[in-house]
């Protein structure tokens, strides 16, 4: 009841981030309607670089302590954060080719990106190709504090290199309308709440799985 | 309204992941559940005809 009251909440605060992104929102002077991908768009990119501190955590916590739940949470966060990075990867080109005038620049923020999300995406292919659990958590947790590495590259790349990609507007005083900044906060919490359903979901998956193996390994042995 | 097709695409292809992904997730679990059951049953049976 309670995951199904969760769920019904994240639907609810999407709509209503949704409504107010089309029907709320003023329409920015330069770029017009099209702006309003922001909503969508950046949120996604904040959520994805949160869900891959989680993943970090994760992977830290089974190098230490070495408990096969610290695995489960790295493999969910890396999965949903590859989910919400991929929004970010079809959702950028869609802004770009009206605001640009081309669909990709190969820039230090979108170039690091991709590379980000190619990294978890081999993290996940990784995973694949080891058939023991313990082996294969301890391999991916080492593999997965290296590629955390790209994380704060990506995050500031913005600052470091001079890039096509704008600066922040959010976090900066007087960089966004009022208006906006409130659909923006609506957004991100509304996209927050998606991910740690979605983390929680999956961390669901993995410990059902990691039961099946036991009853498995218990029904050859019996 | 010139552009409003891109925000319509650019949200549809976000939610449409986001709803694949968890359509995708709750799915193999319920597999899962179901291959839990199956297990249990049959060690159950197992030892009940030792």
């Amino acid at each position: 009841m309670a995951k199904l009251l969760g769920a019904a909440a994240v639907v609810f605060l999407l709509g209503a981030s949704a409504y107010g992104a089309f029907f709320v929102a003023p329409n920015e002077l330069t770029m017009g309607i099209v702006q309003r991908i922001f909503y969508l768009h950046a949120p996604c990119g904040m959520v994805a670089l949160t869900a891959f501190i989680v993943c970090f955590v994760g992977n830290l916590g089974y190098l230490f302590k070495r408990e096969a739940k610290w695995d489960w949470l790295g493999v969910s966060a890396a999965e949903v954060g590859l989910a919400f990075c991929t929004v970010v990867l079809l959702t950028g080109p869609i802004w770009a080719k009206p605001a640009w005038g081309v669909y990709w620049a190969w820039d230090a923020r979108l170039t690091s990106t991709l590379v980000l999300w190619l990294l978890y995406l081999s993290y996940l292919i990784l995973r694949t190709m080891v058939e023991d659990p313990d082996r294969r958590a301890l391999i991916s947790s080492f593999y997965g504090v290296f590629i955390f590495l790209d994380v704060p590259l990506v995050y500031g790349s913005i600052w470091w290199w001079r890039t096509q990609h704008p600066q922040p507007v959010v976090f900066t005083s007087g960089g966004l309308d009022p208006e906006m900044r409130k659909i923006f906060y609506l957004s991100w919490l509304s996209l927050t709440a998606l991910m740690i359903l979605l983390i929680r979901q999956r961390y669901e998956l993995e410990a059902t799985r990691a039961e099946a193996q036991i009853l498995e390994r218990e029904a050859e042995a019996a | 309204m010139k552009n409003l097709g891109s925000v319509m695409v650019a949200y549809m292809i976000g939610w449409g992941v986001f709803f694949l992904y968890f359509v995708t997730v709750a799915r193999r679990t319920a597999d899962l559940r179901k291959e839990v059951e199956r297990l249990k049953q049959a060690l159950t049976q197992g030892t009940r005809g030792k």
